[in-house]
């Protein structure tokens, strides 16, 4: 085992694992960690929480982890490149580790134009394939990115994103490539509405191998809205949304449910795909209909390590 | 070249505020090709201003607003040929890069300079009215490996190992107006054959070079007296 993580323990003991992404507060409300941590529990293997996502500012990724970790719950932290240099990363991934967490994503991060700080200057003074090798070096061989040593290793399972909906296509198994030559355990996808795409770059994995070298969970977002399906077709960069799931969303006479039924066939389809791992839920702003998909996608009982 | 662009006229006249005499300095280089702060530009600068205190019935016989050019503002030669313009005015206006106003200051000890453009950035004119930026001054090029295009100036993200995942349609994530400097790259190197090359990781970047303690030194050992 490189870190003892449990998502680390279910995917190697070959489980289709489940994880879940959970953001934290716009404040210090210990609460609404707890609150939204409590509902994933015994539905998903890991809890992936975010790093001040689309650029606001949150209660930090490490603390939200701490106290999900407190919890008895498998944190994955997330670390993006664009608030923090090399010193300040490594810094926190040591801490991290001292924290008991056990695994972390290793994210390029969304631009601070996005965010609620559009002045702020960005700071990408390594960039996520960057980082993955520091982590990795940090790990196994005991040493920071200046090469000196260090006395005890954070022992992290290393993440890191990938998305095949993005351009330049035909790069995008080759930058997962480099990931993974970098030192990446885990790849979790951008979420998938667009399933022949997705089994297509999933082809372009397996001709190179890289799907019997990394653990791949498939990202997904259930949606409640006709809107925020459209919103996801055309403003969310590097996504891509069929018409049809659209088309299904805007005739529903119950959104919500027909969001549920769409997101368990896409599970059901991804899980079918040879080299896919696992799922990554994104329940954006609905964490609560996290176990209704997970017991209907007929992934209970999660497995115990 | 360095591109400038000039400040809004109403922050430049409340910088001039309580000078009476003031001298605007044109450069005839950079800001001369990018159309910011050449000749015409300060002539039409100081007539702005002669206006604007004509307006407010400020221009008398101790009041004075006049222009002039040097080839070059961040040489000391050219600008020893406007010490006495500079001795008679209150402010100087400099309608050089940073680089200029800097060197004026320098060299007119006891003297306000003043700054009356935004200087922006190194690179060229795209079309008639468009200039776009294409080197970050980092200090250790690494165009060899990237096709001749520069991430560093060029990506949002200054990523030095492929598009992130907000790449789509050749465009970058901040903006559908803003292509995205891997899609160049990508496109670039598949002309060039040399895809393969994009597959090896380029290691974290010596930023030192970008931006070290104090102001960055060339030194040519073999130029010095």
């Amino acid at each position: 085992m490189k870190s003892g993580s449990n998502l680390e323990k279910v995917l190697v003991h070959g489980d289709f694992a489940v994880t879940g992404e959970l953001g934290p507060p716009q404040s210090n409300d210990r609460e609404v960690i707890v609150k939204k941590a409590k509902a994933y529990k015994g539905y998903v293997d890991a809890v992936n929480i975010t790093d001040n996502q689309t650029a606001i500012v949150r209660m930090s990724s490490i603390a939200a982890c701490a106290i999900v970790a407190g919890l008895g719950l498998d944190p994955v932290m997330q670390m993006t490149c664009r608030d923090r240099n090399r010193i300040a990363m490594q810094s926190d991934i040591l801490g991290a580790s001292a924290l008991g967490i056990k695994n972390i994503l290793c994210l390029t991060g969304d631009h601070q134009s996005f965010g609620n700080h559009p002045t702020s200057k960005n700071v990408y003074d390594i960039d996520s394939i960057q980082l993955i090798s520091m982590v990795k070096g940090m790990r196994d061989d005991k040493k920071f990115l200046n090469g000196e040593e260090m006395k005890s290793e954070p022992r992290m399972f290393i993440g890191a994103a990938a998305n095949p909906f993005a351009d330049p296509f035909e790069y995008r198994v080759v930058r997962l490539a480099k990931k993974v030559a970098a030192g990446a355990d885990f790849i979790q996808t951008q979420a998938v509405f667009d399933v022949p795409r997705f089994k297509r770059w999933m082809e372009m994995v397996r001709d190179r191998g890289l799907h019997e070298r990394v653990y791949i969970l498939a990202g997904v977002i259930p949606v409640k809205s006709a809107g925020a399906m459209r919103y996801m077709k055309n403003d969310v960069p590097g996504m891509s949304v069929p018409d049809e799931l659209v088309r299904r969303m805007e005739q529903a006479s119950d959104p919500k449910e027909e969001g549920i039924r769409i997101c368990v066939e896409t599970i059901l389809q991804l899980r079918e795909i040879e080299g896919v791992s696992g799922i990554h839920l994104m329940p954006i702003m609905w964490e609560s209909v996290a176990p209704i998909i997970v017991e209907r996608a007929g992934l209970l009982p999660r497995p115990e390590y | 070249m360095i591109v400038a662009e000039q400040k809004p006229v109403a922050e430049i006249l409340r910088m001039i505020e309580g000078y009476r005499k003031i001298l605007v300095v044109g450069c005839g280089t950079c800001v001369t090709v990018c159309m910011a702060g050449g000749e015409k530009e300060a002539g039409i600068l100081a007539s702005l201003i002669r206006m604007a205190w004509a307006r407010e019935g400020r221009l008398g016989p101790l009041i004075d607003v006049s222009e002039t050019t040097v080839e070059r503002q961040c040489e000391w030669e050219f600008l020893q040929e406007i010490s006495e313009k500079v001795a008679a005015s209150d402010a100087v206006l400099s309608m050089g890069c940073g680089a200029g106003v800097q060197a004026m200051a320098r060299m007119f000890e006891g003297k306000v300079i003043l700054p009356a453009l935004n200087t922006k950035f190194i690179g060229m004119p795209e079309r008639q009215g468009l200039w776009t930026e294409l080197c970050a001054g980092c200090g250790d090029c690494v165009l060899d490996r990237t096709g001749g295009i520069c991430p560093i100036a060029r990506c949002s993200k200054s990523l030095l190992n492929g598009p992130c995942g907000g790449s789509q349609n050749g465009k970058c994530e901040v903006s559908k107006d803003i292509d995205c400097a891997w899609q160049l790259i990508f496109d670039r190197m598949k002309s060039l054959g040399r895809l393969e090359a994009l597959g090896a990781m380029l290691p974290p970047k010596d930023w030192s070079k970008n931006r070290d303690g104090g102001p960055r030194k060339v030194v040519r050992e073999d130029m010095l007296l």
